[in-house]
């Protein structure tokens, strides 16, 4: 502590900066600990009984619940779609909006009108996305087959095919996030001072290397990032899988099934929260396992 | 804070002294719904002065979890509105209370005969206002242009006509004779139609067993698929166009021939449809034979948050809510049948051109004992799609869904 601070009441100025930060932060804090924290672990103690309305009517069933599970073969099926669609979304979503970030950091002009009609599908309402699409995706009258049939491409069922269906939701959802992950991308590529470049340019280096050397490893942290969010946006994919198939949610066939979807029908449809309790908190450990990996390889410290 | 008190005792002495209960009724939006019991409120209210009535929609979506986390809370309904496909399930969670004994009385005397399946062993948990079956809308234009003067009687009627009326252009459709929907209605016409008619039952009495497995289950199934597979009646309806009620959309639109489809669709299909259109019971295997329909409908129930003085308020608007003056007000307001033996007779509605085919089906109409609404139709949807869209075996499918069924019957009933 610096003696010469002028002090209050015997409190440094420093102290009280503290204090009050301590103050602010409390707030979030309880915020965080009641609304996210103790229903977490609500759900972790729900899990453990019977659902019922009435809760001195709720058995205990100890883990009867996630011993049901492994005999369950539509959360088997869910938890594969749901796999499926992060392993398939997230690289696809990285890689394009890099991509598309890169065009855009290019261009000087109109800069703006881009970024703002790539941004455009992320605030739209995902419902009203999921209608429009089986309009577009419709294989007997959708503009999609229509555009293929001009290439000799023989119409495809898409959402209405087993072996389709997961393919087409994961192409929406990607389209619609795009937006997101581009403007990501973009903030980081212009945080990369230029004299990184020239410096590189007068010792020789092609485009490929500067990409490579300077824009890759620098975009790490966002790339962390997007990974992270992106991992966790599709591991808890619900709204699209819903809409897009409304009348066989997570069909044809289970064939889009998502885990949150599973979840919210073993809640509200069959009213057995118990069980959905214990999905809930396979799926916390899922992506809690999966961050920390994600954490842990891609912010390794990248030579460069 | 003592002045606070002491006119918060008035208060509450005031509404004692008048005897005032609030009651909280809940119902899924829609909006021919929504009006009605607004105009039946304002009525109970009028003729109750001592009962207030709050009416509170949600979205059809969203209706089921708001019931699931409102209610355990104390906050939700205390006359509530569900589909009866949903109440054992509700009844296992303990989201309703059984009706006082003397109601059962009423029920088995005056309602028709699906009504029965508001009862959960032995208990009844709520009435309904209206009740649903189902018939075949036609296309009288296109049906007329292809030569036929009548709908079809039978199924081989059915089958030729659909087959005419189906026009493709290239590898694509641009009209259906019948518009599949196995996620539509047509779950319900394999389960408790064609199963039936060909000399089949789908449950056991006591809704236990699964009993569709046998030959005649099989004949039915097989049937069905065949439309598609052998019959060319067109495709399905979502393969053809786009929506989440692409097989009605598709003939509001006038692409289609044929659908089935349930009274609860009559008005959207009298506000949309722009040609002569026409409604006829079900057909059947031969002229003279079985007639079976599948009847469904939505009940009012009491949930646990109506107890004391609100449990008596609350019995008295159900009471007005399943009276015959309020059916008859919502069979011309939103145009559903009444759930009333009484009315049904009425030779108005018996010979109505529209409600007509509904109302005689009702007769002999069946509603599915399910406990899990959403399983059990998710297990008749996948045997038909796995038929139809990845081409198995039906008598496969078929014997798949058996054991799924019955292993969610299993689950509830353990």
């Amino acid at each position: 502590m610096r003696p010469s601070e002028p002090t209050r009441r015997g409190v440094s100025l420093a102290t009280r900066e503290a204090l009050w930060a301590l103050a602010f932060l409390a707030i979030p804090l309880a915020f965080f600990l009641f609304i996210r924290i103790w229903p977490a672990f609500q759900a972790l103690w729900l899990s453990l009984f019977n659902w019922h309305a009435d809760p001195s009517q709720r058995p205990f069933v100890g883990l009867e619940h996630y011993h049901q599970m492994l005999d369950d073969r539509l959360l088997l099926k869910a938890l594969q779609n749901t796999l499926a669609y992060t392993l398939l979304g997230v690289p696809l979503q990285l890689l394009l909006g890099l991509c598309i970030a890169l065009l855009l950091n290019a261009v000087t002009r109109f800069r703006e009108v881009f970024r703002a009609i790539y941004f455009a599908p992320y605030v739209t309402p995902a419902a009203a996305i999921a209608w429009v699409f089986s309009w577009m995706l419709s294989p007997n009258f959708g503009i999609v087959n229509e555009i293929l049939g001009v290439f000799g491409i023989p119409p495809q069922p898409f959402l209405t095919s087993p072996s389709q269906a997961l393919v087409t939701v994961t192409m929406v959802v990607v389209w619609q996030n795009l937006g997101f992950q581009v403007v990501l991308f973009l903030a980081g590529l212009q945080n990369i001072p230029r004299d990184y470049y020239e410096a590189a340019r007068i010792d020789g280096a092609s485009n490929w290397q500067l990409f490579r050397h300077i824009t890759l490893p620098l975009l790490n942290p966002v790339m962390v990032f997007s990974a992270v969010i992106g991992t966790i946006g599709f591991l808890q994919l619900f709204t699209q899988v819903v809409n897009l198939n409304f009348t066989d949610q997570g069909g044809p066939l289970g064939s889009t099934l998502t885990l949150a979807l599973y979840i919210y029908q073993q809640a509200f449809a069959r009213f057995d929260l118990g069980y959905a309790a214990a999905i809930t908190v396979l799926l916390f450990v899922i992506i809690l396992a999966i961050t920390l990996v994600q954490l842990r390889l891609l912010s390794r410290r990248v030579e460069y | 804070m003592r002045k606070a008190l002491v006119i918060l005792i008035v208060l509450l002495g005031a509404a004692l002294a008048q005897g005032q209960v609030t009651i909280t009724y809940w119902q899924y939006d829609f909006r021919s719904k929504v009006e009605a019991v607004n105009e039946l409120i304002k009525k109970f209210e009028a003729a109750n002065p001592g009962i207030k009535v709050q009416h509170q929609t949600f979205p059809f979506d969203a209706y089921q979890q708001k019931v699931a986390s409102s209610i355990p809370a104390g906050q939700g309904p205390d006359v509530v509105n569900l589909f009866y496909g949903w109440l054992p399930t509700w009844v296992k969670a303990g989201y309703l209370q059984p009706m006082p004994a003397e109601y059962i009385k009423v029920l088995d005397s005056e309602f028709s005969s699906l009504a029965q399946a508001a009862k959960v062993g032995g208990k009844l948990y709520g009435m309904p206002t209206a009740v649903r079956s189902l018939a075949l809308f036609y296309n009288r234009d296109l049906l007329n242009a292809a030569g036929f003067k009548n709908p079809p009687k039978t199924w081989d009627e059915f089958l030729s006509m659909a087959a005419k009326l189906t026009i493709k252009d290239g590898n694509r459709f641009t009209q259906l004779g019948y518009a599949m929907a196995p996620d539509g209605q047509d779950h319900h016409l394999v389960r408790e139609v064609l199963i039936r008619q060909f000399g089949g039952r789908p449950y056991s009495d006591d809704g236990r067993r699964v009993l569709y497995g046998d030959a005649a289950g099989l004949r039915a199934f097989t049937f069905y698929t065949d439309w598609l597979k052998k019959y060319n009646v067109g495709t399905l309806g979502n393969q053809f166009f786009p929506g989440n009620n692409a097989y009605r959309d598709a003939f509001i639109a006038g692409k289609v021939g044929m659908i089935i489809d349930g009274s609860f669709a009559i008005g959207t299909i009298r506000s949309g449809a722009k040609f002569n259109w026409g409604v006829a019971e079900l057909p059947v295997e031969k002229i003279g034979a079985r007639k079976v329909n599948y009847g469904s409908f939505w009940m009012h129930g009491l949930t646990p948050l109506a107890t004391g003085p609100k449990q008596a308020a609350s019995l008295k608007f159900l009471e007005f809510l399943v009276s015959e003056e309020t059916q008859r007000y919502w069979l011309e307001k939103v145009g559903e049948l009444p759930a009333r033996k009484s009315l049904i007779k009425d030779p108005k509605l018996t010979l109505d051109k529209v409600f007509g085919p509904f109302v005689l089906s009702l007769a002999y109409a069946k509603a599915t004992p399910f406990v899990d609404e959403i399983g059990q139709r998710k297990v008749m949807t996948d045997a038909i799609n796995r038929v139809l869209l990845e081409n198995k075996d039906p008598a496969e499918s078929w014997r798949m869904a058996v054991a799924e069924e019955q292993k969610l019957l299993d689950a509830f009933w353990k």
